[in-house]
């Protein structure tokens, strides 16, 4: 992508009190399949934690340098198969796979359509079906952050509330019992749904990660709420930013 | 689906040569073969002129060609004279900013800073009906191809809805249908839903209205039109396969065909892939990025008919297409199947010889299929072939622009005086009127439960507001807020509004209070208003009772833009909404589109500071003929509000440099339900309390309790000011001689709404009335 708009630098600047200029070489990239839709607002999100934005396309075959990734939300290919069953064939996915499951643990965050592509794709365990309801549902979302050591959620507080958009049809997490305990045990429940259980997702998961913390999914978007007046009414509107933010700390600390 | 009855065929013209082809060679001479024009929708003195035109008699082809471009829908034949005074009432200073008038697939507004902004608001009610979901499915799908159409990114969709009553069976149907088809095809689409509309009422029982607007945002240098021009320069067409669907009344057109296995009833809904859109808008808006296409147009109601003879009518020279090139889902179809069909997903462009590479390389991307049909000509003629043979050789203009146009009869209904004359005050209906403290709480409660005033969550919640991440306000304020410039905050607001009861009572006013409501809303938001867009959902222009509802609403809103300094560019007019000889209450759909400057700035429709002053602006009178009150009481009749054109123009002065100067953190009009409704609203926005007096108000204005809560009298709002800004308000407010009464503050703590004479109310079961009616009925 190359004529991305040049927004949010003061932004994120003021959010987080320090200038993030200097973290401008890491990048992250934000991928594109035929039917997504939250490309633009993941841009927009990796911008305003003060990250160079990479755009991706599901027909590459390389993933450049980038020092991240993120699978957006939509309707890749429609849907109409199953959510994420024909974007994980993409050429880009199994380097994105390669890379996820290398040493090196490239980080990986899938959203709503994007954590559908990570179940199909077995970088993480279990899968979604239609929402119990039956009905899309688009709501702003209360979520407890359960485990703040992954590469996307370490700038949050173990135990932390945070208020994100959740717009999803097919939102219901499923797994066995044996997989729900085992990520339970493992701490690999990494958001829980608070006060509200909006599609029926087993246990009130709302988002889990691998066992090496790198690749983290979820049904809820972070990425639309990054910037206040422009996300969920409660509490800051921007408290998703802390997705990007983390991770951005996390390859900022690698690199030193 | 057409594919269950044909199999996934993936047809190519090749096998397609089992048709007896009437071409112009043999229409010329077989000039006494029988055609189905009647069956397809012509009228004789049509089909004449059709022979007139031709010289001849037309070949099927063209026959279908000119049946469905001459069809209401597509001709605007019935309104088209009144219609006009969209383009006469106009003045230059409204002109200013409108960079393509009406005419086009949608109006183009100047927003500054070299951004652009097209909008537009259309119907798709009968195929609503038929079948809910894939017809409200592909009225967005229509829409927003005509924003793309324009060069536009579309940027946000709404929906005003009208169903039956909501307690009949058929109505779950519908609602269930429609509301899911919308969500399904826009939210695949990635285009926030930021407002809409919802009305039941038993006048839309057999018809019900599905109307659509979209909005799109561009460059000035990106705008695109729809015209074919610059000889050799070749025309293709992209998108979904061409299949069986959409077409009216084509099984007459088996008289072309020799072949008795073709499948034998098409369906005239069209079925919606916007999976298929949402490429078709990324895969355009490359295309304009990179300047490869001379002229776009989108393929709607009648297909490749209406996208070949506009584009070459409005081009500078003729078109000559072969037909057979045209990739199809059912190899079965005959060419004016070929011709008619609306199968949705489609775009028909103009490429220069030199950019076919580019164009090919930007299909390929994407996978989107296209083919090649064949180039702009400069003989003025419109071509079409059959491998080789020409079925098809009009002038375009004759098909595009030049149809019949008909001066409908029209009179004041005999029964117009009776109705205006039976007011609500007095009748049957309003005995017992509630004016104890506790009567008069129950009333409110029972007014934000009802159908028309309950909250509208259970539809919105399942839309998506946030993608796009620019969505600044939506559902349930007043207007729906986007930004355009993320450096800037430059943005748009858009609302839409109509009363169908205020229209049958009064079409003239009754249209003009619909754009004053959408005009209010924009304003409220703090936005100023810029644009119109309409569309006009009446009964059947034969009626000549109608007819005039037609022709009064038409002159009472062209009348009123030019009085609000707003020009019409665009909309939609749909005709024949009746069950038999009982048409729908006259629903002129008014959307208006404001500017912000920067959208930061937008008002909410809810208060949330305590101790903040509620100020109520305008005058109340005892306005309640057509109000929901009175809907709800079973009574229609009597006379609409007042119009005051001028009051509006200056409350929405007042809101908008009240926005400007932050002199208010929460406005919302009043309108339907009166201030009743509009407090309730504003209190429950955000769950704030109130306390409310309006003793000065009823004494100033001569009204009693009832009447100041349930009057629906037009020009006016509550906003709620912070104190250090009352004196700057209200200093404002009496500068402009505008009134305004500070009726209460805002009550952060109580969790109640307190107004002095009615019994305290409950926050919590409002919210509880407000929000269990729809779950109530549709679970």
């Amino acid at each position: 992508m190359t004529e991305l708009p040049l927004i949010g630098e003061a932004v994120a600047v003021a959010a987080h009190g320090s200038d993030l200029r200097q973290l401008n070489g890491a990048k992250i990239g934000v991928v594109t399949f035929p039917g997504t839709l939250d490309d633009r607002d993941a841009v927009r999100a990796v911008r305003l934690a003060g990250a160079t934005p990479v755009a991706l396309w599901h027909a590459d075959t390389t993933l450049g340098d980038v020092d991240a990734v993120v699978i957006p939300g939509g309707f890749s290919y429609g849907d109409y198969l199953r959510a994420g069953a024909i974007s994980r064939f993409a050429p880009l996915m199994s380097k994105i796979i390669d890379a996820a499951n290398s040493e090196a643990r490239l980080p990986v965050l899938g959203i709503c359509n994007g954590f559908q592509i990570l179940t199909e794709s077995h970088l993480l365990p279990g899968s979604m079906i239609k929402n119990d309801h039956l009905k899309f549902m688009c709501r702003d979302q209360v979520l407890r952050v359960e485990n703040n050591t992954t590469d996307w959620t370490r700038d949050y507080a173990a135990g932390q509330e945070i208020t994100v958009p959740l717009k999803n049809q097919d939102g219901q997490y499923i797994a066995d019992e044996k997989t729900l305990d085992a990520l339970e045990a493992e701490g690999r429940v990494v958001f829980r749904y608070v006060g509200f259980n909006p599609n029926g997702s087993r246990r009130d998961i709302a988002g889990i990660s691998n066992a090496a913390g790198n690749v983290v999914g979820l049904m809820p978007h972070p990425e639309h709420a990054v910037e206040a007046g422009f996300g969920p009414e409660e509490g800051s509107g921007t408290e998703g930013l802390g997705f990007f933010t983390s991770v951005l700390n996390k390859i900022v600390g690698d690199n030193k | 689906m057409t594919e269950t009855t044909t199999g996934l065929t993936a047809g190519t013209a090749a096998e397609t040569k089992k048709f007896n082809i009437d071409t112009v060679e043999n229409a010329a001479k077989t000039p006494d073969v029988e055609l189905p024009w009647a069956e397809l929708g012509l009228k004789q003195n049509e089909f004449d002129e059709v022979v007139k035109v031709l010289g001849r008699r037309p070949t099927g082809a063209e026959l279908a060609m000119y049946s469905v471009m001459w069809s209401e829908h597509c001709s605007y034949k019935s309104s088209k004279n009144h219609l006009r005074q969209f383009g006469e009432k106009v003045t230059a200073e409204m002109k200013k900013d409108m960079l393509v008038g009406i005419g086009e697939n949608a109006g183009v507004t100047n927003l500054g800073d070299g951004w652009a902004v097209t909008f537009k608001i259309e119907s798709h009610n009968s195929p609503s009906f038929v079948e809910p979901y894939q017809g409200a499915a592909t009225g967005i799908g229509g829409i927003v191809r005509d924003i793309i159409s324009m060069g536009a990114r579309p940027v946000a969709v709404m929906d005003p809805l009208r169903f039956g009553a909501i307690d009949h069976p058929d109505t779950a149907r519908v609602m269930h249908g429609a509301v899911a088809g919308i969500g399904g095809y826009g939210n695949s689409l990635g285009l926030p839903n930021i407002g809409g509309e919802m009305v039941f009422d038993s006048v839309y029982q057999g018809n019900p209205l599905v109307n659509a607007l979209a909005v799109g945002v561009m460059r000035h240098e990106d705008i695109r039109l729809a015209n074919a021009s610059g000889k050799g320069n070749k025309v293709v067409l992209f998108g979904a396969r061409t299949g069986g669907d959409g077409i009216g009344g084509a099984s007459v057109l088996a008289s072309e065909s020799f072949d008795d296995t073709k499948p034998s009833k098409r369906p005239a809904v069209q079925v919606g892939d916007p999976f298929a859109e949402k490429v078709l808008i990324e895969c355009c808006l490359e295309l304009f990025k990179g300047s490869l296409v001379e002229g776009i147009q989108d393929l709607g109601a009648a297909g490749i008919s209406c996208a070949t003879s506009e584009l070459a009518s409005n081009g500078d020279g003729g078109m000559q297409v072969e037909l057979t090139s045209v990739l199809l889902r059912d190899p079965t179809l005959t060419p004016g199947e070929i011709l008619m069909s609306e199968s949705q997903e489609r775009m028909m462009a103009v490429v220069t010889p030199e950019n076919i590479a580019a164009f090919e390389a930007v299909m390929d991307k994407w996978a989107v299929e296209y083919s090649w049909l064949g180039e702009v000509t400069d003989t003025g003629r419109l071509i079409i072939t059959w491998e080789g043979e020409v079925i098809v050789d009009v002038d375009p203009r004759t098909v595009a622009h030049d149809g019949p146009v008909y001066d409908r009869p029209y009179a004041r209904p005999e029964w117009q005086d009776a109705v205006q004359a039976d007011s609500f005050t007095g009748s049957v209906q309003d005995a017992g009127r509630p004016s104890a403290p506790a009567e008069l709480a129950a009333a409110v409660t029972e007014l934000v439960a009802s159908p028309n005033m309950c909250s509208k969550a259970w539809i919105t919640q399942q839309y998506d507001r946030y993608v796009g991440g620019n969505t600044a306000m939506a559902f349930p304020d007043d207007a729906g807020v986007v930004r355009v410039d993320e450096e800037t905050g430059l943005g748009v607001a858009l609302a839409t509004d109509a009363n169908g009861r205020y229209t049958y009572l009064d079409p003239y006013h009754g249209a003009q209070l619909a754009l004053a409501e959408a005009y209010r809303n924009v304003a409220t938001s703090g936005a100023v208003p810029m644009a119109v867009s309409d569309c006009l959902n009446f009964g059947s222009p034969e009626d000549p009772d109608v007819m005039w509802q037609l022709a009064e609403a038409i002159r009472g809103l062209s009348d009123a833009c030019m009085v609000l300094g707003i020009p019409v560019t665009g909309g939609n007019v749909s005709l024949y909404n009746q069950t038999g000889t009982t048409p729908i209450h006259p629903s002129p759909v008014v959307a208006v589109l404001g500017k912000f400057d920067d959208v930061a700035r937008r008002t909410p429709s809810g208060w949330k500071e305590d101790g903040q002053a509620i100020y109520l602006l305008g005058t109340t009178a005892a306005e309640l003929d057509g109000s929901e009150w009175s809907n709800m009481r079973g009574h229609l009749g009597g006379l609409p509000p007042k119009v005051d054109l001028a009051a509006e123009r200056a409350l929405g002065e007042i809101l908008i440099n009240a926005s400007r100067d932050g002199m208010v953190d929460a406005a919302h009009d009043l309108s339907e339900g009166g201030l009743a409704a509009a407090l309730v609203e504003s209190s429950l926005r955000y769950g704030v309390g109130a306390r409310i007096a309006l003793q000065d108000v009823l004494d100033r204005d001569g009204v009693d309790l009832f009447t100041a809560l349930f009057s629906e009298t037009q020009g006016r709002a509550i906003v709620s000011v912070p104190r250090s800004e009352e004196i700057r308000f209200t200093d404002m407010c009496t500068a402009r001689g505008f009134a305004h009464a500070r009726i209460g503050v805002v009550d952060a703590e109580s969790g109640t709404l307190e107004i002095t004479g009615v019994e305290t109310m409950d926050l919590a079961a409002l919210r509880e009335a407000h929000e269990g009616t729809l779950p109530k009925y549709f679970g």
